[in-house]
């Protein structure tokens, strides 16, 4: 190996470009294939693995408890039936969006500044659907029996209740997981192909051999794998729009006022955007420091996806307005005292906590200085995604505890087991994120080489 | 075992390069060859004499229209004919409840369709194959780029062929056995 190119590649460069200058198809392989195949184990992602597995042991303790006592272990009761158990599944779905749509939206409008974020934002859509999942299932109560969510010819001679949204709602998660699944993996072959071709080891060679499918890079191949690709994208898109659209008819199509309204879908769209960039931010930043990448994952990204985030944010803010307003506008005496209560009333803490997270604070994103630095950005990601996972809270309880009659009104206080389940997640989804970037290359190498040839001929047509 | 000779395969530096030679020996009048890049390259497809069908395009619509038509079938069926449930007084073909997972299906069988289809009419997997014994044939996968020219196309001479392909400045050109 060329250990002056190599050396090059290591030093820090941030640059304005979504790819430092200088890069050559071998150095941007070697590069990120060499963080998989030859670089030691370091004690960082030792020890950020070991934390993940000790929330993920959290994870365990409390589904055990949460299984074998019952649900009633959280703070749960009714007329809050939902409360943490749905927030979390929001949360975590809404996160997923993003990574969708940086690898599918992006890839149809052809931005090339994609291309290096899009292979961890894809593994962060399916690790936190992955965490989704696990909260409905818990929430059952009776989480052995989910198969009666799906039909088949049971011997009640009964069938699922198809008008509902709550069966939407399996069909759209596990379609989303699946087809999330199939374009990690699509985009992951020619890669896993380099590795195999890269690894010295010969049990890694083989385990990456089998994985990669004999991939060979032949034109043919190629041409069909970018029509596979491309058709994939197509899919993602509108698919990502759905997911979140059911995930709000579970809200929506209910009678409860808070819940029952228009404005849903497209404001849980532009939530689950909102958050999953914010996450997107957080995953990026300390990767790019801690790995070198910042000639890859570079200011102009964290620009661009700052920019996401507030344009997202600004809908989401809209939307919050938009609510407050037709409260009172639609003359419904429920609908005006659920707002006055979510202002007022015994969560307006939380409720105005999530006001300052998710509108005011991110505010700051207008001004050019908070967009280039990244640490700045990391602590305004943070603050978004507390601010998300508080709005699904404030949707879910204060609509609940208070409806129609006052004599069903009551509150929710969540136990240890609650706070356990939602940190437990965090360690299933940072253990599988800790893995997935010593195990897989996190940057999409192939793409990274047809973005160099792009470059390529972009300085020769301006040459020319 | 005895050993064949697979073919010629010319190991290149540019997509530019390659590009020319395999656009070339096209019009030379060689049909049974192939290039081996670290990424698609445009135009490679065409100029190997490949011709961009719909077939994949097709595989996919068959799977979106499996899963459109097994999906509305799934939930009208159940709720219209093998229980009925009278839910908030809707009629019992409320079509536009059946819409989101009729939807959900169709994406769901059409990404499916577009994974086995694209494996499938490229053959893969396919764990062994000739050109990997190619010498430095790793770097395919990295920053090189071949082009073989298989020995059972009908203008293949193996000096001429050979002398063909060192005209282009190949890296090297070795023959490939399987």
């Amino acid at each position: 190996m060329d250990p002056v190119e190599t050396n090059n590649l290591t030093a820090v460069v941030e640059t304005d470009e979504v790819i430092a200058p200088g890069q050559t198809y071998r150095s941007v392989s070697d590069r990120v294939s060499d963080m998989v195949l030859e670089w030691p184990i370091g004690y960082r992602w030792a020890a950020g693995l070991l934390l993940a597995l000790a929330l993920l042991f959290v994870l365990n303790l409390a589904l055990g408890v949460v299984f074998t006592i019952g649900v009633g272990v959280w703070g749960i009761n009714i007329p809050v039936g939902w409360a943490f158990a749905i927030t979390n599944f929001v949360w975590w779905i809404g996160i997923g969006h993003a990574g969708t749509l940086i690898s599918a939206f992006l890839l149809l409008m052809r931005q090339q500044w994609r291309t290096s974020i899009n292979r961890f934002a894809e593994a962060m859509t399916i690790f936190a659907v992955a965490c989704a999942g696990m909260f409905p299932l818990a929430h059952m109560g009776r989480p052995w029996l989910f198969y009666w969510l799906l039909p088949y010819p049971d011997t009640m001679g009964t069938w699922p209740q198809f008008r509902s949204p709550l069966v939407w709602d399996v069909f759209a998660v596990s379609t989303y997981l699946t087809v999330s699944l199939i374009f990690w993996y699509v985009g992951l072959l020619p890669d896993l192909a380099t590795l195999r071709d890269r690894a010295k080891k010969r049990i890694t060679k083989i385990i990456y051999g089998i994985v990669s499918l004999g991939w060979r890079g032949s034109a043919v191949h190629w041409s069909r794998y970018e029509m596979c690709s491309l058709l994939l994208a197509g899919l993602s898109t509108p698919l990502v729009v759905s997911v979140h659209t059911v995930v709000s008819f579970d809200f929506t199509i209910a009678i409860l006022p808070g819940w029952h309204s228009t404005i849903f879908p497209p404001y849980f769209v532009a939530g689950a955007i909102y958050s999953g960039f914010a996450m997107v931010l957080t995953l990026a930043i300390p990767l790019r420091k801690y790995y070198h990448l910042e000639g890859f994952v570079t200011m102009k990204h964290l620009d661009f996806m700052a920019k996401v985030m507030l344009a997202t944010g600004l809908v989401v803010a809209y939307s919050y307005i938009m609510e407050a307003f037709m409260s009172f506008y639609s003359g419904n005496p429920y609908e005006r005292y659920m707002m006055m209560n979510r202002m007022t009333g015994p969560y307006a803490k939380v409720f105005w906590t999530l006001i300052a997270c998710n509108l005011v604070g991110p505010q700051v994103l207008w001004l050019r200085r908070f967009r280039q630095s990244a640490w700045l950005l990391f602590g305004v990601s943070l603050v978004v995604q507390t601010g998300m996972w508080l709005e699904r809270f404030v949707i879910i309880v204060t609509s609940l505890h208070r409806d129609f009659l006052p004599s069903s009104w009551g509150m929710f206080y969540p136990t240890r087991w609650d706070y356990m389940t939602f940190l437990g997640t965090l360690g299933l989804f940072f253990t599988l994120f800790y893995l997935f970037i010593r195990f897989l290359p996190m940057i999409a190498i192939h793409e990274l080489r047809d973005l160099v040839h792009k470059k390529q001929e972009e300085s020769h047509a301006a040459v020319h | 075992m005895a050993r064949y000779l697979y073919g010629l395969m010319a190991e290149f530096e540019t997509p530019e390069q390659i590009l020319a030679a395999a656009e070339r020996a096209h019009a030379e009048g060689y049909h049974r060859m192939d290039t081996y890049t670290p990424f698609a390259v445009e135009g490679l497809a065409e100029a190997v004499g490949f011709q961009r069908g719909r077939k994949l395009s097709a595989i996919v619509l068959c799977g979106g229209l499996t899963g459109c038509f097994g999906g509305f079938f799934m939930c009208w069926w159940p709720n219209v004919i093998g229980y009925p449930l009278n839910i908030g007084g809707k009629p019992w073909n409320s079509w536009p409840a059946f819409i989101p997972i009729t939807f959900e299906l169709t994406i769901l069988f059409s990404a499916l369709a577009a994974l086995v289809g694209m494996l499938a009419l490229n053959g893969l997997p396919m764990p062994y194959h000739p050109v990997f014994n190619a010498p430095n044939f790793d770097r395919a996968s990295r920053d090189r780029f071949f082009l073989c020219i298989e020995a059972d196309d009908p203008k293949f001479d193996l000096g001429g062929t050979r002398e063909f392909l060192e005209g282009f400045d190949p890296v090297e050109v070795s023959e490939v056995e399987s």
